[in-house]
């Protein structure tokens, strides 16, 4: 059945507690975006400070996770839960650890930022270019915990076919950076510490396309990992 | 292909095979046909139909009022007992329509055994309860009773309790034990088809566990039906779940489905508690 609501319970201290378990998923949702966004900013303008301020945060994103865990781990315990609030539950454990990675690439892409900082030189020569990759991949986040409050899962296809987008982008961004490399070794290190922010960019979409996986089982209860892109739009789209 | 991955084809099938959707059931024991049941002039159940395979266990979920005991009691032909019950429509014992002219109720009743909600052991003696059932069969021989009884007790996993004082009275034993003996009873008389109506609501957990575990045990030899307010028993137990609301069949689905991804609204509501 095809869930776009969820009905109240006859219990209202279970409706709450599914509730607040949503809420929870949505803020550390926020929070993840919000990390993002900083260590993007960190990478573009070489701002060591704000590249700090994400590694320092990601603890706080690591701490939600545990939390989130142990709540849905209660309910499970005390309710049995079945049908959509046991798929709900299943996708939020599913889900959280996806954001706990995104929370991981995001600080990475931060330290990779104090790299760059820090090699001499590099101070007035931010990397600009990952610009239009990370807003495509920031989209992609975005639409992704829309459809989790929202559960409009018809949204789903074109989140997920953004991802060739950033492929695409990355491996021209790749191709770039092995010509840079082959001109000149000493642009070498700068070169890696750019491809592996880049690298974490791209994971960070499959986190996402990962996360509308989740989301349809939610939704549809169907099982849409591993198939086409052909399928996966006829499973979500059709019947 | 390796000998390795010969093996893991053959675990992989075995995985596989345990997702597959509810189909018909590959052998059917009881097939009910358009089945429509008056209390006079209140129609208590709607055009049920449905087939429940040799050997599984099926189970009837469903608010109170909503036809399952009702249902049940169809399919050996308890509803007769009510005066002002009407039935239309067929239920199909391997083949036969029970509610044809031709059938003997009695012989269908031991065909089809019963275990009520409450367990309704007679004021005998633990052996002679079991014994009953084969005596009014008018079987009396020493040696085939103590077989049967020793046989139905361990059937219904009880023997080990009460091997040493069969001939004490079974309003003795427990709650639990008082409920296996009914089971052992059912047994005894080597019927095809156990039903059991809230077999467990009055019991403690663990008692409640000895059924569970029990009727997982009785599906080799037996085809059960099981009534059941306790929606976690029903996943725990059966095969396949039917649910009921208002006299109608709403669905019926593999149990793994049904509690993980119904397809209609109704089941959704009722097993998640929004029903109401």
């Amino acid at each position: 059945m095809n869930n776009t609501s969820i009905g109240h319970h006859i219990s209202e201290q279970y409706n709450k507690e599914i509730e607040d378990i949503r809420n929870h998923v949505l803020t550390m949702g926020g929070m993840v975006e919000e990390q993002l966004d900083l260590a993007i900013n960190a990478i573009t303008t070489l701002d060591q400070e704000l590249a700090e301020q994400v590694i320092k945060q990601d603890n706080q994103i690591d701490s939600l996770e545990k939390a989130l865990d142990k709540e849905c781990t209660q309910i499970m315990a005390l309710r049995q839960p079945t049908a959509f609030d046991l798929r709900l539950l299943i996708t939020v454990l599913r889900v959280i650890n996806e954001l706990e990675r995104v929370g991981d690439l995001a600080e990475h892409i931060a330290r990779m930022a104090l790299q760059l900082s820090d090699v001499e030189g590099n101070k007035n020569d931010p990397y600009y270019e990952l610009k239009h990759m990370a807003t495509v991949v920031k989209s992609m986040l975005h639409d992704a915990l829309d459809v989790f409050a929202r559960m409009n899962v018809e949204d789903i296809p074109a989140i997920t076919k953004q991802d060739d987008e950033v492929d695409r982008e990355y491996n021209s961004i790749v191709r770039q950076q092995i010509t840079y490399m082959m001109e000149d070794p000493r642009n070498i290190t700068r070169t890696l510490n750019i491809l592996w922010a880049v690298r974490s960019l791209e994971r960070i979409g499959d986190h996402a396309c990962n996360i509308c996986e989740h989301l349809v089982y939610m939704i549809k209860g169907e099982d849409v990992r591993h198939i086409s892109q052909e399928e996966f739009e006829r499973k979500i789209l059709g019947g | 292909m390796t000998e390795q991955s010969r093996t893991y084809a053959i675990d992989m099938q075995a995985i596989l095979r345990k997702q597959d959707g509810y189909t018909n059931p590959m052998e059917t024991c009881i097939h009910i046909e358009h089945l429509n049941l008056y209390y006079g002039q209140k129609q208590a159940l709607h055009d049920i139909n449905m087939k429940m395979g040799k050997n599984q266990v099926t189970a009837y979920i469903g608010p109170s009022g909503c036809g399952k005991s009702t249902l049940l009691r169809c399919i050996n032909r308890m509803n007769d007992l009510v005066d002002s019950a009407r039935i239309e429509g067929k239920i199909l014992l391997d083949n036969e329509n029970i509610y044809d002219k031709s059938i003997n109720v009695a012989a269908l009743r031991r065909r089809v055994g019963m275990v009520f909600q409450k367990p309704n052991p007679f004021p005998k003696s633990i052996f002679e309860n079991v014994a009953y059932g084969l005596r009014i069969q008018g079987i009396n021989e020493k040696r085939i009773l103590e077989e049967t009884v020793e046989n139905a007790l361990r059937g219904a996993a009880l023997w080990d309790e009460v091997k040493d004082r069969l001939n004490d009275n079974a309003l003795g034993l427990s709650g639990g034990q008082q409920q296996r003996l009914v089971i052992a009873r059912a047994i005894a008389i080597e019927p095809e088809v156990l039903l059991l109506d809230e077999p467990a609501s009055a019991l403690d957990p663990i008692s409640t566990l000895k059924i569970e575990e029990l009727i997982n045990e009785l599906k080799e030899k037996y085809t059960i039906v099981i009534v059941t307010h306790n929606m976690q028993q029903a996943a725990r137990v059966s095969d396949v779940t039917a649910f009921m609301y208002l006299g109608e069949l709403i669905e019926i689905g593999n149990t793994s489905q049904i509690f993980t991804n119904p397809k209609k609204k109704q089941t959704e509501d009722y097993i998640t508690g929004r029903y109401g």
